[in-house]
């Protein structure tokens, strides 16, 4: 499938209609959503025939394009029923198959690394603080190939220590850098759109 | 939800040392077909834990996975569309997962599993 083919798919998923901000629920948007899996398919292999985790997620969009791309068994983890509503439609609107778990990824409990890869848009932590931190140490413990992570750029030192010195991550390297056009969602937002800097990551776990 | 995910989820209850495998609570068996990958399922082969593969596929009806196997049968086409069939093509989609331990029962509704705790379990 080429890029733009999977970035208009996946541009057609619904979004939140009433995010809430305590879960900092942001859509990934489709230009993101599509280059993050498209990364992980074509230059490491990591997508398809494998099963791949999808951490926080949502509305579904980085599950969505990991099927789309061959992912044998997706699977989307998220703690809000709403959200996974959205999710299972979203899913049966493109006729893939993807599992969903309604569980908080802190307290989930995996049998070891049987998951391949990990794909996620994590909370950035500015709402109930370290939760970026605790998605990246889970990603960790259940996934035995790779873990793709959106993380600000502003906590990129950050980020890579922990992922090595904490995390038990053999490799952590910066993908490349995007911009998360973050719409007006919420009422505090003051401006009609912002740009944050993110960084895709990919870090590898140690067996 | 399929055994395969079945066959890596763990009860999370605190405390909880032995939480796999969970138990299973029948109330409604979805089948979709889904084509089959010889090289998935040879990959996968190894992580699987058989005993509880077997024990869940029989608790949603289906009774023709060997008790126990070893890697020579994935020579076996048939043993490969068994072996697919029950991990990838049956699908809980009402019901409950047990915890082995506790007891605690975490509801199936349209093969979702809730494994939100309460507060007291965390």
């Amino acid at each position: 499938m080429k890029l733009k083919q999977l970035e208009g798919l996946v541009g057609g998923l619904q979004q939140f209609s009433n995010p809430k901000i305590e879960l900092e629920q942001y859509p990934t948007g489709p230009h993101i959503a599509s280059r993050m899996l498209y990364t992980a398919e074509n230059s490491f292999g990591d997508v398809s025939n494998k099963i791949v985790a999808d951490f926080g997620c949502g509305c579904g969009t980085l599950g969505a394009a990991a099927a789309l791309l061959g992912a044998e068994h997706v699977i989307g983890i998220d703690v809000d029923s709403q959200a996974l509503e959205l999710a299972y439609q979203n899913a049966e609107d493109l006729e893939v198959d993807i599992e969903y778990i309604q569980c908080d990824v802190k307290n989930l409990r995996w049998r070891g690394q049987s998951v391949d890869t990990v794909v996620m848009n994590p909370p950035f932590g500015t709402r109930k603080k370290g939760a970026d931190m605790d998605f990246l140490s889970m990603s960790l413990k259940i996934a035995s190939q790779a873990v793709y992570s959106l993380h600000k750029t502003s906590t990129r030192e950050h980020v890579r220590r922990a992922a090595l010195r904490d995390f038990n991550a053999s490799s952590a390297e910066v993908l490349c850098e995007l911009r998360f056009d973050v719409p007006q969602l919420y009422k505090f937002h003051k401006k009609k759109e912002v740009d944050v800097a993110v960084d895709l990551w990919r870090f590898v776990p140690k067996h | 939800m399929r055994l395969l995910t079945h066959n890596m989820l763990s009860s999370n209850v605190k405390g909880v040392t032995n939480g796999f495998p969970l138990g299973i609570e029948v109330e409604k068996v979805v089948e979709k077909q889904v084509e089959l990958s010889a090289d998935f399922l040879i990959n996968i082969f190894s992580k699987i834990e058989w005993k509880a593969l077997v024990d869940a596929s029989r608790a949603v009806g289906y009774a023709e996975l060997p008790d126990q196997a070893d890697a020579s049968m994935l020579d076996s086409d048939e043993f490969l569309r068994k072996f697919h069939h029950a991990l990838l093509e049956l699908h809980l989609e009402e019901g409950a997962l047990l915890c082995p331990e506790t007891g605690r029962r975490f509801p199936v509704n349209k093969g979702i599993p809730n494994m939100l705790l309460h507060e007291d379990e965390v």
